[in-house]
């Protein structure tokens, strides 16, 4: 490389070549991103539950099953009874999808009992992702955890890292899988087909950036709190007036 | 160079290579493009099929049910709630037909009382609801409203309520002696509230030193049912407090539980 010999002219055309080249790629990649109409670094998706409204129908359970195909016996989304007793037993049992249990003690030794559904929480610093040995899981730009069916090796560190018991072993392919918030649906302008059936309303979806959605005036509403805060897991499932007994 | 560092520098080249050609054909073409993982994942997933339509999808055809449906009580409950999975439907309109629940198993699962279920929302008990009749019968599903009359009682809305009170002392108190109810109660019940007892005086019509043939307030004499709710008044005498002593700052509900009083 001869330095020397570059003098102002040479270094202006460089610098002018170099423009050119930088405004070039620009162009190409935001016609790209137009072509294909989403653009995911605009998103940061995020859902409310508000237990109050929970009727424990599990409409969201039969809704999950359909949209995302899960096999049998396996749950992507469940709603938890909590019953609290007079004697300060804390009782908590997943209520089953197609015949819905009964409450477990007798209904004058309840002090309170309430539902609470549950997903994947999406966290922000998701330890599923941490943990994987290949990059099979990963959280998109908007900030959607997924799995990568094709490449995942069906190790299940994931599984066991999950704080929140999210995930399972899908058989058929023998690979992690996990609630996607739809985001097949979402990526289309639709909502989760879990917040679509909710009849009463318990679950709220939207964007966490932008001030005019469902999920963000909700936010401002309501007294939020996340799944076990103490694992800085920064969930974006947040629950409105949570009992402090719900783990 | 000596020959054994020439070789070891050959062998290196060689393994090097080789990781590079192996690299090449291992790592998926778009691996790292945003992250640490395969970039062609994300299209992939976000290009399965949908099976829920979605409500906007159901209004461009059944505009007329969708008007009655929005201005119902059940203008927040999705189509597909009830309806099943309709995406199909929309794409082919003629030949799949999305499910029409009218078995009586399939509103229970929703409004059958569950304690669990927030007190106020609409449960009945389906043993004792009419058996063997369709909801649809009486209940129109995209726009329901009571028949006329319904509710009868408050235990339809208020199931967790009047169970715990039918186990109470109160059991033979109707909820009209406390509540007063407006008829419009029982179509918007948020919007025109019942009233709930706002003074110390009002309990203390039954349960003051003083209270009994002075105040106008008789009980009924004990093991005599009464209309409303058919059950016998228990034969212990009614708790009496004075009310210049006891408790002067509280309303009586904010230490005891008028549904289900402590004294039994």
């Amino acid at each position: 490389m001869d330095d020397e010999g570059l003098d102002r002219r040479e270094f202006l055309q460089r610098c002018g070549a170099a423009a050119a080249i930088a405004w070039v790629v620009r162009v190409a990649t935001t016609e790209a991103e137009q072509r294909g109409d989403y653009k995911a670094a605009d998103h940061l998706y995020g859902m409310a539950i508000d237990p109050a409204k929970c009727i424990g129908c599990a409409r969201c359970m039969e809704a999950c099953r359909a949209e995302n195909d899960v096999e049998a016996g396996a749950v992507r989304t469940w709603v938890e009874r909590y019953v609290l007793t007079t004697d300060g037993q804390t009782i908590v049992q997943a209520i089953d999808e197609k015949h819905q249990t009964k409450a477990p003690v007798d209904e004058h030794k309840i002090l309170r009992t309430f539902f609470v559904p549950k997903l994947c929480n999406h966290c922000a610093n998701a330890p599923c992702v941490q943990v994987c040995p290949v990059g099979a899981t990963f959280t998109t730009p908007d900030g959607v955890v997924l799995v990568d069916k094709d490449y995942c090796i069906g190790c299940r560190y994931c599984i066991q890292a999950c704080p929140y018991g999210a995930r399972y072993l899908d058989t058929r392919t023998r690979t992690a899988d996990k609630c996607t918030f739809c985001y097949h649906r979402i990526t289309r302008g639709l909502v989760p087909a879990c917040v679509e059936v909710c009849p009463s309303g318990a679950r709220i979806f939207g964007e966490l950036k932008d001030r005019n959605s469902p999920l963000a005036r909700y936010m401002r509403f309501s007294k939020l709190q996340v799944l076990k805060p103490h694992l800085n897991t920064e969930p974006h499932v947040y629950y409105a007036n949570l009992d402090g007994e719900v783990r | 160079m000596p020959q054994q560092v020439t070789r070891l520098l050959v062998m290196f080249l060689l393994f090097g290579v080789a990781l590079v050609v192996a690299r090449h054909f291992l790592v998926p073409a778009t691996f790292g493009q945003i992250g640490h993982y395969r970039a062609a994942a994300i299209p992939q997933i976000a290009a399965r099929p949908v099976r829920y339509a979605g409500r906007e999808a159901c209004a461009d055809c059944h505009s007329d049910e969708v008007e009655a449906h929005d201005r119902g009580r059940h203008q927040f409950v999705g189509c597909e709630t009830c309806h099943g999975p309709a995406a199909a439907h929309v794409e082919n309109p003629t030949e799949v037909k999305p499910r029409v629940p009218r078995e009586r198993e399939f509103c229970p699962r929703c409004h059958g009382y569950d304690p669990s279920r927030p007190t106020g929302f609409p449960q009945i008990e389906p043993a004792s609801h009419n058996p063997g009749q369709s909801c649809v019968t009486c209940h129109a599903p995209h726009a329901p409203v009571p028949p006329s009359g319904a509710p009868s009682s408050c235990a339809a809305c208020h199931g967790e309520i009047a169970r715990t009170k039918a186990a109470s002392r109160h059991a033979a108190v109707p909820c009209t002696r406390c509540h007063e109810v407006p008829d419009q109660h029982r179509e918007t019940p948020r919007t025109s509230p019942a009233t709930k007892p706002a003074t110390r005086e009002f309990c203390g019509e039954c349960h003051a030193k003083t209270a009994g043939e002075a105040s106008g307030v008789r009980r009924p004499a004990s093991g005599v049912r009464t209309s409303d709710t058919g059950l016998r008044t228990p034969d212990i005498a009614i708790p009496k407090i004075d009310m210049s002593q006891h408790g002067q700052r509280f309303l009586c509900q904010q230490c005891h539980y008028p549904h289900s009083p402590e004294v039994r």
